[in-house]
């Protein structure tokens, strides 16, 4: 569904990802893990299309999209929750998740997802008038994984969501995920809670100071020496 | 007293129009646009031409100068702001500031620096008596105008997808694209809306103004005195902005003189700057 070959991205011509290489197939839940700084939502960020690749290509469903402006991607059926959430602070729960829904044309299609994100976040729902930034951390994750979902995305690319949530909420919203997955939904997750993160996925990239250094799935990763030292503290 | 209050509210709501076009681009894209008063002249000679040459009355010309020069603010985001967006923000300052001076400059080059009014407009300058108090027509016309199409912009920003799109990106412009909103192109739409603002304010002017290359700086200082008091990118704060200058120019004008009536506006807005620098209505 998507691959990325030897992709290199920077700011202000600094590259800060060297020659990434990796694959999300359909339905798969997939995690990129690595440090804080090692560089996963600058690829997050490459692959939506807020930032130009340096080198290298991003191919999604067949068609090669460098060039492809970010809001193209979301009509493609590309969707990102970026990091630290990044709410339409003043707007509404309800505009907010509109705002998720803006390359819908179909109303009906539209009520359809809310109904959707709805049952799956049903505190959002309680307070669909009440204003985004007067959430605390863990709706406001919720909210904006139900907007990221209101475009009725194929796949759905969520940065760092357990940043800032208490354990309990990050198994919540982890939960949460499969759920999503099990709709048909393909995910690719950022994080920086490497067990969780791997848990919960079918495969995983590691990053270290942009580059990937291993890949595999989750049994794989987990029993990796360098996964082991570096990051369960084994 | 009373005669008083009443001419400087009919003013103030003009003036609440024209910032209300000011504080679009400014809150939602923070552009600073130095031209938003050359859009005003644009539109109040617009109005004058339509007028001279196709003998239609301003009030029902009103529609198309409000097209003509929103389609005056999608070429200048076209042509000259977009390409300084992502520039340093005294680019665009400087940017909008050469736009102001040639689009001024071009008016005096085509049509001189004489004055120009429209005589004998549909509505006329005769009064109608409530009470105590006498009011124009003309006045009445472009108070109420003025109100109204604040209205209609609070109601399209508030309640269409496109105007709730305009706020998303004004809060937060990648998130904006992420949701697959152009954010260039509603940009392209915010400063038309604001060029329609100030064109409707021109033609409901154009009527009881006489129109000069000059005719407007006025109007764009107040403006901008305006959307600082009521809060950046905030239309109520400007509509309340507005009157409240309105009033204080009429009433200090006639407390201390009419030659220091701007003197109260100026004393008032760098008092309530010093309080609130976000504005009385800000964020």
């Amino acid at each position: 569904m998507l691959k990325v070959e030897n992709l290199k991205l920077g700011y202000d011509g600094v590259p800060v990802i060297f020659d990434v290489s990796l694959e999300v197939h359909e339905k798969e839940i997939v995690s990129i893990v690595g440090s804080n700084g090692a560089g996963k939502s600058t690829i997050l960020r490459g692959l939506s299309g807020l930032l130009k690749p340096m080198a290298g290509t991003i191919t999604y469903m067949g068609q090669k999209i460098n060039q492809v402006p970010a809001h193209k991607l979301v009509e493609m059926g590309m969707a990102h929750v970026p990091e630290g959430r990044q709410l339409f602070g003043k707007l509404s729960v309800k505009e907010n998740l509109m705002m998720g829904a803006y390359v819908l044309k179909d109303e009906v299609t539209k009520k359809d997802c809310l109904e959707q994100v709805f049952e799956l976040f049903p505190r959002l729902k309680e307070r669909e008038n009440q204003a985004a930034e007067t959430f605390s951390g863990g709706e406001q994750q919720m909210l904006a994984i139900a907007r990221g979902m209101m475009s009725r995305p194929k796949l759905l690319m969520i940065d760092e969501m357990s940043l800032g949530l208490a354990p309990v909420l990050v198994d919540k919203v982890m939960d949460s995920l499969k759920v999503i997955n099990s709709i048909g939904i393909t995910v690719l997750l950022v994080e920086q809670k490497v067990q969780e993160a791997l848990e919960y996925a079918d495969r995983g990239y590691v990053l270290q100071n942009g580059r990937m250094v291993i890949s595999g799935t989750n049994e794989e990763l987990l029993a990796s020496d360098i996964v082991k030292k570096a990051y369960l503290g084994m | 007293m009373g005669q008083i209050m009443i001419n400087g509210l009919m003013n103030g709501f003009v003036y609440a129009l024209v910032a209300v076009g000011l504080t679009l681009t400014w809150g939602v894209m923070d552009i600073v646009n130095f031209a938003h008063g050359e859009m005003l002249l644009w539109g109040m000679y617009a109005a004058f031409w339509i007028w001279s040459l196709l003998s239609i009355d301003p009030i029902l010309s009103l529609p198309i100068v409000i097209l003509l020069i929103f389609i005056l603010g999608v070429l200048m985001y076209f042509l000259v702001i977009k390409r300084v967006l992502n520039a340093p923000p005294l680019t665009a300052l400087l940017a909008t500031f050469g736009l102001s001076m040639v689009l001024k400059n071009l008016t005096q080059f085509f049509w001189t620096a004489n004055y120009r009014n429209i005589t004998n407009p549909l509505v006329g300058s005769d009064s109608i008596q409530i009470g105590e108090l006498f009011i124009r027509k003309d006045y009445i016309v472009a108070a109420v105008g003025s109100l109204l199409l604040t209205f209609v912009v609070i109601w399209f920003v508030n309640k269409t997808k496109t105007g709730v799109a305009i706020k998303a990106t004004s809060m937060n412009k990648s998130a904006a694209k992420l949701m697959g909103i152009n954010t260039s192109k509603i940009f392209a739409i915010t400063f038309g809306l604001s060029g329609a603002c100030v064109g409707a304010a021109a033609a409901l002017m154009s009527s009881f103004t006489p129109i000069y290359p000059e005719a407007c700086a006025l109007y764009s200082t107040l403006a901008f005195v305006i959307v600082a008091l009521g809060g950046f990118g905030n239309i109520k704060g400007a509509l309340f902005a507005g009157l409240l200058i309105g009033l204080a120019e009429a009433v200090g004008g006639y407390l201390i003189g009419t030659s220091f009536k701007y003197l109260v506006v100026f004393v008032i807005y760098l008092v309530a700057i010093q309080i609130r620098p976000k504005g009385l209505f800000g964020w």
